[in-house]
């Protein structure tokens, strides 16, 4: 909803250069909205100092319909509502960044907001992708591979005799 | 996709020339939900009482081209169900923080807007070029925000009609020649017809289709 339409379109490699910046603009925000409250608190922290910034949209909960698909392929249907908690800041130059999160947490909301615009100045973005993204994305993947091997342990491998009925 | 492949992907950040941001969004209101309430009764008084003045102070971005009132009324008024349509050199900050903001519709064609906002030093475009409503739903016409340059220190008009109990003034600076000749067909066609609220600075002025003028 910030977007800014450039209207590139007739240049393909400016169109394709916007495309990758969104998509790893979509995995940060997607590995800061993920993480758990308390890990994002201790990261930010470690940053230090950040520069001031502005609300824009101060942090604000509403309510998104999940949709959902039987099977993949099915036709679609209203699962249920969750909660959202949404945020947008403004830096110096004219950054914008925007923080999604599910529940009610306003603080990580505005938090991500902070770190979403940061991970758009060229001077933070290293910085914060290594003590941060980085980070948080490795202890999701661990959490999931922990949860994965908990899982195995009680999979059952099932067969069906041969029964020799001809 | 954990770890690596971000950093890896994001390069086009490292080395972002700055002029590729946009021009600097301003907030909204500070209280979203009181301040677009008493904007809106702001409104809502002024439609009652036309030709009456009231005032519009809450706090809120103006974005440069905008004034308080004719922002706060947008904020207020302005959202994903009602198309916009701002003048063609309306500056790209004021556009953007309606599309942020409000998350409305722009529209170049006038009369698809339900809004037509009108900021000071353009040209209006016609009354019968705005969306009339239609016989069966009269409430589908066009509400134009025009800011003029003053409500009060111009040619004085007699105002008649429902919400006024016998007469009132209003002299407005500002209006385009010819407007109150095109209010007269305007009050013609009730059912059908547009609303108009003046703004000017944090003041503003309504005239519903209802209310008749002479000179």
């Amino acid at each position: 909803m910030d977007r800014t339409d450039t209207g590139s379109g007739t240049q393909p490699a400016a169109a394709a250069r916007e495309q990758a910046g969104q998509a790893a603009r979509a995995a940060w925000l997607r590995v800061l909205a993920l993480a758990d409250p308390e890990a994002l608190e201790q990261a930010v922290g470690r940053l230090g100092a950040l520069p001031a910034y502005r609300l824009l949209r101060k942090p604000e909960s509403g309510m998104a319909m999940v949709r959902g698909r039987a099977g993949g392929t099915g036709a679609q249907f209203n699962l249920g509502e969750v909660s959202v908690t949404r945020c947008a800041v403004t830096l110096e130059p004219g950054v914008v960044g925007v923080g999604y999160v599910q529940g009610r947490t306003h603080r990580q909301a505005e938090q991500i907001a902070v770190l979403d615009a940061l991970l758009q100045l060229p001077g933070w973005h290293a910085r914060v992708q290594a003590e941060v993204v980085a980070p948080l994305a490795m202890e999701r993947a661990a959490r999931g591979e922990h949860e994965a091997a908990v899982a195995a342990q009680t999979k059952v491998e099932f067969f069906t005799m041969v029964r020799g009925e001809d | 996709m954990p770890g690596q492949p971000i950093a890896a992907q994001a390069a086009g950040y490292d080395n972002a020339p700055a002029g590729r941001q946009a021009p600097m969004l301003l907030p909204g209101f500070d209280d979203a939900v009181q301040s677009a309430q008493r904007t809106f009764r702001a409104a809502l008084d002024a439609m009652s009482h036309p030709g009456t003045i009231g005032e519009v102070a809450e706090p809120c971005g103006v974005p440069p081209g905008l004034s308080p009132a004719l922002s706060a009324l947008l904020l207020a008024l302005a959202d994903s169900d009602t198309p916009v349509w701002l003048p063609p050199q309306t500056p790209e900050g004021v556009r953007a923080f309606l599309r942020f903001h409000c998350g409305c519709p722009l529209v170049a064609e006038v009369g698809q807007a339900t809004f037509v906002a009108v900021p000071a030093g353009h040209a209006v475009p016609d009354l019968a070029a705005c969306a009339q409503g239609d016989p069966a739903y009269p409430d589908r016409s066009a509400t134009l925000l025009l800011e003029v340059a003053s409500l009060c220190d111009g040619p004085a008009v007699t105002l008649r009609g429902p919400g006024i109990e016998r007469q009132a003034t209003l002299a407005v600076q500002g209006l385009p020649a010819g407007f109150w000749t095109q209010w007269q067909a305007n009050h013609a066609r009730f059912p059908l017809g547009v609303d108009v609220l003046l703004t000017s600075a944090s003041r503003l002025c309504a005239l519903p289709r209802t209310t008749q003028a002479e000179a």
